[in-house]
């Protein structure tokens, strides 16, 4: 077989060389055609590129909007006047372009020297906007000057905007022009996302449904002439909007929510214990959202970061906190489940306990006397649950802690969701490389220590020991129309009957003569309320000043006072809502943070202001002054339809 | 030759073989690569991660397995020609059966995640066995009706598949690479009057048959003969592409606008600038003189292709090489065949210059076939 090789060599050699000709032919003529094209009839199609010519404008698709639980709208979208202007179309230089245009609006020269400088950064083709949200009379007279001001484009187009400002700024979070940041964090992007005028969702839900409230860009052919200019519109094809979000939230809730708040460090979740829908997720103080979409000034941006009540800072569900006496339910769940106790149980506090060597006291410098499953719940006894602790041990409580949704990131389309900590013998190894010691456990039992929680896993804690439900939250309830289907929770994987245990002690909180926040408690029996205090220690009490007498809250400075929280539901019969209140270095969760809580959650049971008949008669008159006082949308609040 | 042909002589062994690679080719298909990296940096504004480095990654990949292949001997290459156009064939037709359908037509499979192109890979196998073929075919039959016949239907069975996918881009890419190595093995220059005879008349009927109920192409592959024949009458439809890329190429002018500076294919947002029209922005941007030096480029790893096939005196060793080489050359002649309007719009890459996996890929398993036929050429 290889002998024939020599002789088909030739032939080869042969056809090889014809192939080699016919190919060289093809690549003269491709070549000839190049130059025919590039040298030859250049000229004339730099005319054609320079001239008349058509090209393809994207156009921004309208951002979907947010709607609340009642079709309000908490984003929308707002007429916005701009001008951009075009190097490439100015000509090359556009200095004297924006000289001219800045006698017909004011532009800086501290603005004039930055646009310039971004003129040069970018490339010669694309558009950048020089000014934003102008009166109808400045965007007219600059549409009428346009012949004198080559490559500038007047623009209408939409922004966004948040009606309820405030309100909303943690959830939603808010949009912004795209950065060199943000493009370099999205695999392909797409090209709308080079306009000037897109907005792109920079945090919170805005950032996190991002897909659906985006849209699709649509495109129109536009004939320009040599400047650039546009001549005229040969097509136009609308894009298509984004979807029409609606979330879960009452935006008059919320609005009551954070008035009540007021200038508190504060958070307040509420959860509708059977479906999850997180009703109102509330962070105190706030921050206008709309100032961020304009490109906040920077003395405004500096208040907000220099501001030691972090207005920034989304506390529903990034900030945790020791949840303090709050936690005792899942200790004693704990306890009932392990067997260790029953609800008839008692134990004896002396005013404190010792373990490991050391001393842990009870709030009540004299003690409880003897406490038993519901009475440790209603006086908060400290020493019970020290005592509990030891003979259930912590990796009992934590499982129940996680059963309770504490210690575990609740997917909501928000930013920076935090875990917390329900902390085990495992995770103090893992974490902090020691062993677990019983003052440890101590510590826990009374949520002090090393256990974290935020105002959100509290709220969910709440729903799943009221309803007795495996609650999930969440804040999606229709997107474009189509309603995310609710969803049905299987049974908590704890006992029914300890369940009404620790209800009966919430109960008691509220309603027994002695319990702790017995004040702040709803006396119309239909919306009967039961709760838990919780006052978590920022600091440590030393031995020396407990000697001394322990220093109350309102000797010290803001940031070294307890954190004041609350835990509720209503009503005790038939639960609907769950809420939660974390006052930051409020003082006592029955004095501060409880009416906050009773008076959120009457809103919800109500469905607008808390009837005054409701609370006790001697809290009617600050009440109505409170309402007085307050900001509130008014309940017909306009439903923006417009796009 | 047979396995022991290749012990006797004295081909290089071992690690030694990478002194024996055709060195000039490798630096050639490097130096067209590296004008790709430069063009997909340029369309993305700049931006080096958009499309370049990912493009960067696939072709150092690329070129390791080029070079690993080379390594390989050609009794094997020949041994596998067999079961290679089989495993082709019927991977060919489980596209029909269960491929993803992309953009209107069915060409891909997707394993896990790796998208496979079973059209492309037939491009390689096809020529590895009509290579065999002629190898094992005495010189004298070679022109006979019926030995003529059997490589007739060994192109025409897969590209009757790849037809239907609906690609007829790469169903010609098929007709014509194997018919390249059907001429080069010396088949009679009458057999290919008789074929281009029948093609003037298929195509022909093929225009005839529009509008009927036999109607033989899809309506959008007609509209694309009417824009290749007349692309102004509807300049804002489905001749705006080529008449956008003409503009943009003209403009250019002798030494072009300056990397980055092409107005054009930057404003008309001209589409797929990053794959099938990016000769159109390396004309725009540096012009004739950018242009020509692709060109030139390119006609070089031809050249340097067929001389090493002419002067291999392995005959399935040489036919491979005639058969790569003439696949890439119709690559980069089509594509710019077709961008500067000589051609209807079709979407087809720019080898070794676009950006996309799969063909290049393709492309360096081909070159890798051509290294390994020079490596061990008989000396």
């Amino acid at each position: 077989m290889s002998g024939q090789n020599d002789a088909n060599g030739r032939s080869i050699t042969r056809r090889g060389m014809m192939l080699a000709g016919i190919q060289l032919g093809v690549v003269t003529t491709l070549a000839l055609k190049l130059r025919s094209m590039q040298v030859e009839h250049a000229e004339q199609y730099r005319m054609l590129a320079d001239g008349n010519s058509i090209k393809i404008r994207l156009l921004v698709p309208a951002r979907g909007l947010i709607h609340d639980r009642n079709g309000i709208v908490i984003a929308g979208n707002e007429q916005n006047y701009r001008v951009t202007l075009t190097r490439e179309e100015a000509g090359g230089d556009v200095e004297p372009v924006l000289r001219r245009l800045a006698q017909l609006i004011p532009i800086s020269d501290a603005r004039m020297a930055e646009l310039l400088n971004e003129f040069s950064r970018r490339s010669a083709i694309t558009p950048i906007v020089l000014a934003d949200r102008l009166t109808w009379e400045q965007f007219s007279s600059i549409a009428v000057n346009a012949p004198s001001l080559a490559g500038v484009t007047p623009e209408s187009g939409l922004s966004r905007v948040y009606p309820r400002a405030g309100d909303l700024a943690h959830v939603l979070g808010y949009v912004g022009p795209v950065s060199d940041y943000d493009l370099s964090k999205i695999e392909d992007p797409d090209p709308v996302l080079m306009l000037p005028e897109f907005q792109l969702g920079k945090v919170g839900f805005e950032a996190r449904m991002e897909d659906h409230l985006r849209g699709k860009a649509g495109q129109r052919r536009v004939e320009v002439n040599s400047a650039g200019r546009e001549m005229r519109q040969l097509s136009r094809q609308e894009g298509d909007q984004g979807a029409t979000v609606q979330m879960t939230i009452d935006a008059q809730l919320q609005n009551y929510a954070a008035q009540r708040m007021g200038v508190e460090s504060a958070a307040a979740v509420v959860i509708d214990v059977q479906t999850g829908d997180v009703l109102t997720i509330c962070s105190s103080p706030s921050f206008d959202p709309n100032k961020f979409v304009r490109g906040i000034s920077s003395p405004d941006y500096k208040a907000l970061m220099n501001h030691d009540h972090r207005p920034l800072a989304d506390k529903t569900v990034q900030g945790v906190y020791p949840p303090g006496s709050t936690f005792k339910m899942v200790t004693l769940l704990a306890g009932l489940e392990s067997g260790v106790i029953n609800a008839g149980s008692r134990f004896y506090c002396p005013g404190y306990t010792t373990a490991g060597g050391r001393r842990f006291h009870c709030w009540r410098k004299g003690g409880h006397g003897t406490v038993d499953a519901v009475t440790s719940l209603s006086h908060s006894c400290d020493v019970y649950y020290y005592e509990l602790a030891q003979k259930v041990g912590i990796d009992r409580i934590a499982a129940m802690a996680r059963k309770l949704g504490l210690g575990q990131r609740h997917d909501l389309p928000m930013s920076a969701v935090a875990e917390g900590i329900a902390p085990d013998r495992a995770w103090k190894q893992a974490r902090h490389g020691q062993a677990w010691q019983v003052g440890d456990s101590l510590n826990a039992s009374i949520g002090q220590g090393y256990v974290l929680a935020s105002p959100l896993q509290l709220a969910v804690m709440t729903a799943r020991i009221a309803s007795g439900l495996e609650v999930k939250p969440r804040l999606v309830r229709a997107i474009g129309g189509v309603a995310q289907p609710v969803p049905d929770f299987p049974a908590l994987d704890v006992n029914p009957a300890f369940l009404r245990v620790a209800r009966t002690g919430m109960d008691a909180v509220m309603n027994s003569d002695s319990g702790t926040a017995r004040r702040s408690r709803i006396i119309r029996e239909d919306w009967r309320m039961a709760g838990k205090t919780g006052t978590s220690q920022v600091r440590n009490i030393t031995a020396a000043e407990r000697a001394r007498g322990v220093v109350s809250n309102d000797q010290l400075p803001w940031n070294r006072r307890d954190h004041a929280l609350f835990v509720c539901y209503a009503p005790y019969d038939a639960p609907r809502y769950a809420v939660s209140v974390v006052v930051e270095h409020g003082g006592g969760g029955s004095a501060v943070a409880a009416p906050v809580a009773r008076d959120i959650l009457l809103f919800a049971l109500n469905n607008g202001l808390p009837p005054l008949d409701a609370v006790p008669e001697e809290q009617r008159g600050p009440m109505e002054e409170r309402h007085n006082a307050m900001r509130l949308f008014p309940p017909d609040a306009p439903r923006l339809t417009r796009a | 030759m047979s396995y022991l042909d290749y012990k006797v002589a004295q081909t290089p062994t071992g690690i030694r073989k990478i002194l024996y690679l055709n060195w000039p080719l490798v630096f050639l298909i490097a130096a067209v690569a590296s004008i790709g990296f430069l063009m997909l940096v340029s369309v993305a504004g700049g931006r080096v991660d958009t499309w370049a480095e990912p493009q960067m990654y696939r072709f150092a990949a690329g070129m390791v397995i080029m070079i690993a292949l080379a390594f390989v001997p050609m009794w094997f290459w020949r041994g596998i020609s067999i079961p290679a156009y089989v495993c082709c064939f019927l991977l060919l037709v489980a596209v029909e059966l269960v491929g993803e359908i992309g953009m209107g037509a069915q060409r891909w499979i997707d394993i896990g995640p790796i998208r496979l192109q079973p059209s492309e890979l037939m491009k390689i196998s096809l020529v590895l066995l009509l290579a065999a073929y002629y190898d094992w075919l005495p010189q004298r039959r070679v022109s006979r009706p019926l030995w003529v016949l059997i490589p007739v239907v060994l192109i025409v069975a897969p590209t009757g598949l790849v037809l239907i996918q609906p690609d007829l881009g790469t169903s010609i890419m098929l007709v014509a690479g194997g018919g390249i190595l059907m001429f080069a093995a010396g088949v009679s220059l009458w057999y290919f009057g008789l074929v281009i005879a029948a093609a003037v008349g298929l195509v022909a009927t093929v225009l005839e048959s529009r509008g009927t109920d036999w109607q033989l192409l899809k309506d959008y592959q007609f509209r694309r003969i009417d824009t290749f024949l007349d692309p102004t009458a509807d300049p804002l439809g489905a001749g705006y592409n080529i008449i956008q890329s003409q503009i943009a190429l003209g403009s250019g002018g002798w030494s072009g606008r300056g990397f980055m500076q092409g107005t054009q294919s930057r404003l008309n947002f001209l589409p797929e600038k990053h794959t099938d029209f990016i000769f159109t922005v390396l004309a725009e941007e540096f012009g004739f003189v950018g242009a020509m030096s692709l060109l030139g480029l390119y006609t070089l790893i031809i050249g340097f292709c067929l001389y090493s096939a002419l002067s291999n005196r392995d005959r399935f060793a040489a036919l491979i090489t005639v058969g790569i080489s003439g696949t890439f050359f119709l690559y980069f002649s089509i594509n710019m065949a077709t961008v500067m309007g000589m051609l209807p719009a079709k979407g087809s890459p720019l080898p070794l210059v676009s950006y996309g996996g799969t063909s290049l890929m393709i492309l360096m398993l081909g070159f890798g076939l051509v290294q390994a036929a020079h490596v061990h050429r008989p000396r």
